[in-house]
């Protein structure tokens, strides 16, 4: 796919804690700066292995938007001594599975293979790291390719289209305000030039981790990234993001008119990320409001009312920047959607206004805990989490999310309801559908 | 090849010997009720996935009443005679868990993901649903909305859009033409004796395959199978007539949106997933468009033009039928080019066939992945549940590596030539068709 990532960040974030799995990673770090993390787990036959560069769309500024995406594409053309497309070719011929995405905060590369090939994606990703080449006659093909990407996932898909304008009225200052994949004269304009500098900034050891995850020796797994990896020199450290996003005063309105089916409603809050302790219980709130069939947003909206189709609500905590809780529902035909509107906040004011009722604390507290649970069943879901959680922080805070999620109280959940959810300091977003003449 | 379904309804506790992957290692029983019951043991984790497969999907909608099978999978959840659909709502998210039903034109599905510790408050609800539903009328009712409005906001993904013309267009008159939700026409006429109906006949243990994997030994889930599925009794009546859809005449659809990209399906039918040259044909298409950045789609109109994010090839199988499509996106523009650089590859690969070095890598990479696919419990179900439905037998996984490494170049070509039909493409466009301009398919071949 050579993939954007633009919902991961939630969805991980539910399928977290409720066995710790930290206790038995291990974390090393490379004289060049590389901190690797390591979990056996042989319950599969696979590997799966991950480099995490800490860069993405929020290292980035106005005019070179996509920028981040776009070097994460380059990568796969080639070193001095892999040709260009020859390292998916090369991961495919022995059974593996490859790609890489990018997100406002990182860039990961990433493949699957068994135990005895794995050695062989350790070698060309500590490959690429120091030598890419990102140019010659691959460079404006491939920036067609992510225009069509763009067309793609966002010109052409309304839903994703009003998360972008969304995210540009939301934020002012915050990088957050520019899509990952770049506005379409940004990515036209990007340079050779642009790439290589933001590769010599960015795509240092110093700069990295890797995470590994799946049926491997701990040891001989160390000793081959070791080989591999010891060998790239360490660089200066690439500068810190120094935005910070000015606080809200006053709702912010933005409607999206665009060929579609139905309106789409999506409000966003400004929230603490996970380094916060209200964090838990915003984490909560997320699943109390829209977690399953019976969550309160959920049974009044779509199954009571039968006014939106589906509702969803996301707390976004692993965002290294300014994080949001959004709200979205897609609205049932021939419905208003104010009512819809009208209902959420009634669902808000009521949640601000009296606390929960324990069983229903205890109910989100069980979807949260069987959702860790289940996410480990995938060694790459397991090396995801290990990665976000260390790209926000440091991954022994798994181990804190779950004692952190049990103790929250009926009273916490009401408290962050009533400081974040505030109408003043939100943006909400409108999809009006317009439709042509077909055929 | 046939069902292992039909061997010894009456035999219980019909274990098979564990295979050489002692990872996977499934063994399989048939309950007294007919119900195919495939586990495959996974202790790492305090858990149980629970994947159920009834034969038997919208391909068994009555006449006029399109979207019945669907329905019917989707109440089953909305109301028992133990417990209303608010009820279950909240018994099944208090546990931290989800059945999701689905319906496709073959088959009725149920999944369940429990903690090991809910596994027996997850049976009991499993049971209750495809034992008790009791398909409340405000339910009913409330479900049809769901199904019309979603078929609806389907129609805004250009790429679902272009799917379901292309698929009513290859099978015309036939359940796999049609969408397996029906149509808003459809949908609005269904009414309680006919899901009820449907529920009676066909939701049945003795047409149904049940995949468990997780924490829980064959002995321990056959023994709380037999207790909790008791009530689930099998029924009279043959099993249906197996599907031949026929399918339709060669032409361009032309659907025009205001979309920055043309999207675009090119193919004609396809083979079964039990055909014999099944396994050839996965190695042929891998090769010219299955494979990923590796394929020969992706080289030409990807790499070496830019003219798509997204360019793949597929024979997707069912069970009784299946097809062949070219899927890509490119910007209005380009459409006529790229749809000509895709004809051409197909003409090239049934003119002078794969090098040595082509069929090695794919061959490699099918044989290689392989075990991949058994990365999560979930995933193991699903596999598990599908082989006994093609009836590829429990030994599938030790066999599959023999199956592949014997292709040779000669089955590739004929494959080739015998399954890929450059001259007689149903093409779908849903684009700006001012700007995609796209006239006759440039098959070379006259169209």
């Amino acid at each position: 796919m050579r993939a954007l990532l633009f919902s991961l960040f939630s969805v991980f974030l539910f399928m977290s804690p409720a066995r710790a799995q930290s206790f038995a990673v291990k974390e090393t770090t490379l004289d060049n700066g590389l901190k690797v993390l390591l979990l056996e787990d042989h319950k599969s036959a696979a590997v799966t292995f991950q480099v995490w560069y800490r860069v993405g769309a929020r290292n980035e500024v106005d005019g070179k938007s996509g920028l981040s995406h776009f070097l994460e594409h380059m990568m796969f053309k080639g070193t001095p001594t892999v040709k260009p497309e020859e390292y998916s070719r090369i991961i495919a011929k022995n059974g593996g599975n490859s790609n890489a995405f990018t997100s406002q905060d990182y860039t990961v590369y990433f493949a699957t293979m068994s135990r005895d090939k794995i050695g062989i994606e350790v070698a060309l990703e500590a490959d690429r790291m120091a030598n890419a080449i990102l140019d010659g006659p691959t460079f404006e093909n491939e920036k067609s390719v992510v225009m069509e990407e763009r067309r793609l996932r966002t010109d052409d898909n309304p839903a994703a289209a009003l998360g972008e304008v969304a995210s540009a009225v939301m934020y002012m200052v915050y990088p957050y305000r520019r899509p990952v994949i770049g506005w379409m004269s940004d990515i036209l304009h990007l340079t050779r030039d642009d790439l290589i500098q933001h590769y010599k900034t960015y795509y240092a050891p110093n700069n990295a981790f890797i995470v590994a995850v799946g049926d491997f020796s701990t040891d001989d797994m160390l000793a081959k990234i070791k080989q591999e990896f010891g060998k790239v020199a360490r660089r200066s450290d690439p500068p810190k993001v120094t935005f910070d996003e000015p606080p809200q005063d006053g709702e912010r309105r933005v409607t999206l008119k665009k060929e579609a089916e139905l309106p789409l409603l999506a409000g966003y809050y400004h929230t603490p990320n996970l380094l916060a302790k209200d964090a838990f219980a915003l984490d909560l709130l997320s699943t109390i409001l829209a977690g399953g069939r019976s969550s309160r947003l959920h049974h009044d909206l779509v199954y009571e009312k039968q006014i939106a189709t589906g509702i969803d609500a996301d707390y976004d905590g692993l965002a290294i920047g300014p994080s949001a809780f959004s709200i979205t529902a897609q609205v049932m035909p021939d419905k208003d959607p104010k009512q819809v509107e009208q209902a959420i906040d009634a669902a808000v004011a009521k949640i601000k206004s009296e606390p929960v009722n324990e069983r229903e604390l205890q109910k989100a507290k069980n979807q949260v805990e069987a959702s860790f649970v289940f996410g480990q069943d995938s060694i790459f879901g397991q090396a995801m989490r290990i990665g976000q959680f260390e790209s926000l922080s440091k991954w022994q805070m798994i181990d804190d999310y779950l004692p952190g999620i049990r103790a929250v109280t009926a009273a916490d959940v009401q408290r962050v309801a009533k400081k974040y959810l505030d109408a003043d300091k939100r943006t909400v977003g409108l999809l009006v559908p317009t439709k042509e003449n077909g055929q | 090849m046939k069902p292992l379904l039909s061997i010894g309804v009456l035999a219980a506790l019909l274990g098979l010997p564990p295979r050489a992957d002692g990872r996977l290692s499934p063994s399989q029983t048939v309950l007294r009720n007919g119900l195919v019951v495939v586990t495959s043991e996974q202790k790492a984790l305090p858990m149980v996935t629970l994947s159920l497969l009834i034969e038997g999907g919208s391909r068994l909608d009555p006449a006029g009443r399109e979207g019945a099978a669907n329905l019917t999978a989707q109440l089953l959840t909305y109301g028992t005679k133990k417990h209303s659909a608010v009820e279950l709502s909240d018994m099944l998210d208090f546990l931290g868990a989800t059945i999701t039903t689905g319906c496709s034109e073959e088959a009725v599905t149920a999944n369940l993901t429990v903690l090991k510790k809910d596994l027996d408050a997850g049976l009991e609800l499993l049971a209750e649903i495809l034992t008790e539903a009791s398909f409340p009328e405000d339910e009913i009712e409330r479900q049809k909305q769901a199904v019309i409005a979603a078929i609806r906001a389907q129609e805004e993904q250009p790429g679902h859009v272009a799917e379901v013309k292309f698929m009513e267009t290859l099978f015309p008159k036939s359940a796999y033409g049609r969408q397996v939700e029906g149509t808003a026409e459809s949908v609005k006429r269904l009414d309680r004796p006919t899901l009820v109906d449907f529920y009676e006949k066909n939701i049945r243990p003795d047409r149904a395959i049940l995949a468990v994997v997780g924490d829980v030994s064959q002995k321990e889930i056959v023994e709380k199978l037999a207790r909790a599925f008791q009530p689930w009794q099998k029924r009279a009546g043959a099993k249906p007539a197996a599907a031949a859809p026929a399918a339709g005449a060669p032409t361009v659809i032309k659907i025009n949106k205001q979309l920055t990209q043309a999207n675009i399906i090119l193919g004609h039918p396809g083979v079964p997933r039990t055909h014999p040259d099944y396994y050839a044909i996965q190695v042929m298409n891998y090769i010219l468009g299955g494979g990923g950045f590796s394929s020969r789609l992706m080289d030409s109109i990807r790499n070496e033009r830019g003219f798509a994010y997204s360019v793949y090839s597929q024979f997707e199988p069912q069970k009784y039928t299946g097809s062949f499509q070219v899927v890509m996106q490119t910007k209005n523009e380009s459409a006529a080019e790229a749809i000509k650089i895709a004809v051409a590859e197909i003409r090239k690969m049934r003119e002078n066939g794969v090098t040595e070095a082509e069929l090695n890598e794919a061959k490699d990479y099918l044989i290689g992945s392989f075990p991949l696919r058994f990365d999560t419990n979930r995933k193991v179900a699903a596999f598990l549940s599908q082989v006994e439905f093609y009836g590829l037998g429990l030994d599938y996984p030790d066999k599959y590596p023999d199956i592949i490494r014997k292709i040779s170049r000669e089955d590739v070509l004929r494959v080739a030539r015998q399954y890929l039909h450059p001259e007689t493409l149903i093409a779908v466009i849903v684009a700006d068709q001012a700007k995609a301009d796209v006239k006759a398919l440039d098959t070379g071949g006259g169209l």
